[in-house]
């Protein structure tokens, strides 16, 4: 039977030669491709072509792979377990009655499956990591501005990164190797000297000349792959306790083995206390609705999207389109965000949500005083069943406990698998300061020793 | 006890500032969501206030004219143009 990965299956040639040559890669839908359709798992974009490829995509061809097809994926990212794709869901390989995990439920059941080698996800929440750990692969979310996010189709624009998806460590980093850098297409993307661990660097960047100094992007004198090396010892890693207490006692006993490997090997573990996680799903779906109610306003069926006709005025037209084109998760999230932007709710929900998130960014500055790397189990359950967590979405949303606060605090994290629970794949996350994407990719290939 | 009841009317009303229309059955399953999500909300309000340092700078470049899209690109994934514009329903 097949999974559903992919929703368009296309050959697409890279160059002859690169260091990607002969690897099969799979694209998430809402990455656009030159001339191949890029649905982002809407009815809204059935038909939409793209004609510009995104930098991760050039960058990606340039490498000398082959794009073998555009992966599936819940609606333009909404979503945790591949099920509110307009195309139909995408099942888990390890045990196709499961969910393979979401948003880029796709790209790592390819991976998983042997459909792909390598694949190319988003992860605004954890859309990365989550899908790795339920499909047993690598995820890397890198930190925020390493990665073009040039040509990815918005969702909440401050959160999210293009990362890769993998079988191993290494691979997952050699391919962050080809798609990190700067892009002048892309503002966000970092030209300020944020070196590993630099926490500090407000005093650079600040007139234009410097901020336009390619070199000064973290990635120019990096090499990820190379830092698969195994070697973590002497590496002191912080669990983060509050992200233990509400995880499936299955799920913590991997996450415990996989530590105890990790001290065999020289590690030293410490017990960190971030007090803001509490607070990180409630201001993660804040900003991300609000931000994806003002992105999503785009799709009218006039410029590009489905058509609502053409009777009526323009707001009767766009409405229509809108309620035909959208799924249940996409229209729930830009309500609840249009509801948090509007006037007297304002400072109620979107402006505190703001102070947690520089509250959770504050609490790991601290944390990596005491600590290299943190970590957590990468989802607090295994895999659900298929169609079992579609009805209550404030369940789902719950289950991104671990993963959301990275994004808020634009932090880089690894999820490598820890082993199976019932036969289904548990994933570690491991957390790193600003631009530390080394040390994670260091430590997350000490697990898989 | 949730500070801010959501009944079907300020759904609607929402639906109609976001512009998205929604039939009957959805109105009343996201009336019922949307209280329960709210409330979860609102555990916001133990959040003390923190100052945030801008964390990213401005990037400028010389304004340039360059190479983009053609008008027919530009065009290609509408679903209606006339005269090389998009052509949409009425504004008002």
């Amino acid at each position: 039977m097949s999974l559903n990965a992919f929703i368009t299956e296309e050959t697409i040639a890279g160059d002859d030669d690169g260091p990607l040559a002969g690897k099969r890669v799979a694209v998430k839908d809402n990455i656009s491709t030159e001339g191949v359709r890029t649905t982002c798992g809407s009815a809204m974009l059935e038909s939409y072509v793209p004609p510009y490829d995104a930098t991760v995509v050039d960058r990606v061809k340039a490498a000398g792979a082959t794009i073998v097809g555009k992966a599936n994926m819940d609606e333009f990212g909404m979503g945790g377990t591949t099920e509110t794709s307009a195309y139909g869901a995408t099942k888990n390989p390890v045990d196709e009655g499961h969910v393979p995990g979401g948003s880029s439920g796709g790209s790592a059941a390819a991976v998983a499956a042997g459909e792909a080698d390598l694949a190319l996800g988003s992860d605004t929440g954890g859309s990365v990591r989550n899908p790795a750990a339920f499909c047993g692969v690598v995820g890397i979310k890198p930190t925020y501005g390493l990665v073009s996010r040039y040509g990815l189709v918005a969702y909440a624009n401050s959160l999210e990164q293009i990362g890769p998806i993998a079988g191993n460590v290494e691979d997952a980093a050699a391919l962050l190797d080809v798609i990190s850098g700067p892009d002048p297409r892309d503002s966000t993307t970092r030209f300020d000297g944020g070196g590993e661990g630099n926490g500090n660097d407000a005093d650079t960047g600040s007139d234009a000349d410097a901020g336009n100094d390619v070199n000064a992007h973290p990635a120019t004198d990096s090499n990820y792959a190379a830092a698969a090396d195994g070697d973590v010892d002497g590496t002191t890693i912080g669990v983060v306790t509050d992200l233990l207490d509400g995880a499936d006692d299955r799920v913590v006993e991997r996450f415990e083995a996989a530590l105890d490997d990790l001290r065999a090997q020289g590690a030293e573990t410490v017990e960190v206390s971030l007090d803001s996680v509490e607070h990180a799903v409630q201001a993660y779906y804040v900003i991300a609705m609000s931000e994806a109610s003002s992105n999503l306003a785009r799709f009218d069926g006039v410029r590009y999207g489905k058509s609502g006709g053409y009777e009526g005025n323009w707001n009767d037209a766009f409405a229509r389109a809108r309620e035909e084109g959208f799924g249940e998760e996409v229209k729930r999230r830009i309500l609840l965000g249009t509801f948090a932007l509007s006037a007297g709710y304002h400072d109620k929900y979107y402006k505190k949500a703001q102070d947690a998130r520089a509250w959770v960014k504050r609490d790991f500055d601290d944390a990596f005083e005491r600590a290299d790397v943190l970590a957590t189990p990468t989802m607090p359950v295994l895999p659900p069943k298929l169609g079992e967590s579609l009805d209550d979405p404030l369940q789902l949303y719950l289950m991104d406990a671990n993963t959301v606060p990275v994004n808020l605090a634009n932090l880089p994290a690894i999820s490598v698998p820890a082993g199976e629970a019932d036969g289904l794949p548990v994933g570690l996350q491991l957390i790193g300061p600003k631009f530390g994407e080394e040390a994670i990719v260091r430590a997350a290939s000490a697990v898989e020793n | 006890m949730s500070e801010t009841p959501v009944d079907a009317e300020d759904v609607e009303h929402v639906a109609e500032l976001a512009r998205v229309d929604l039939d009957d059955e959805e109105v009343d399953a996201f009336t019922a969501q949307f209280a329960e999500i709210l409330e979860y909300f609102e555990a916001l309000d133990e959040v003390p206030e923190v100052e945030s340092e801008a964390d990213l700078v401005n990037v400028m470049r010389p304004d340039e004219i360059r190479e983009s899209l053609s008008q027919e690109d530009a065009l290609r994934n509408a679903a209606e143009t006339e005269d090389g514009y998009f052509k949409g329903p009425r504004v008002s």
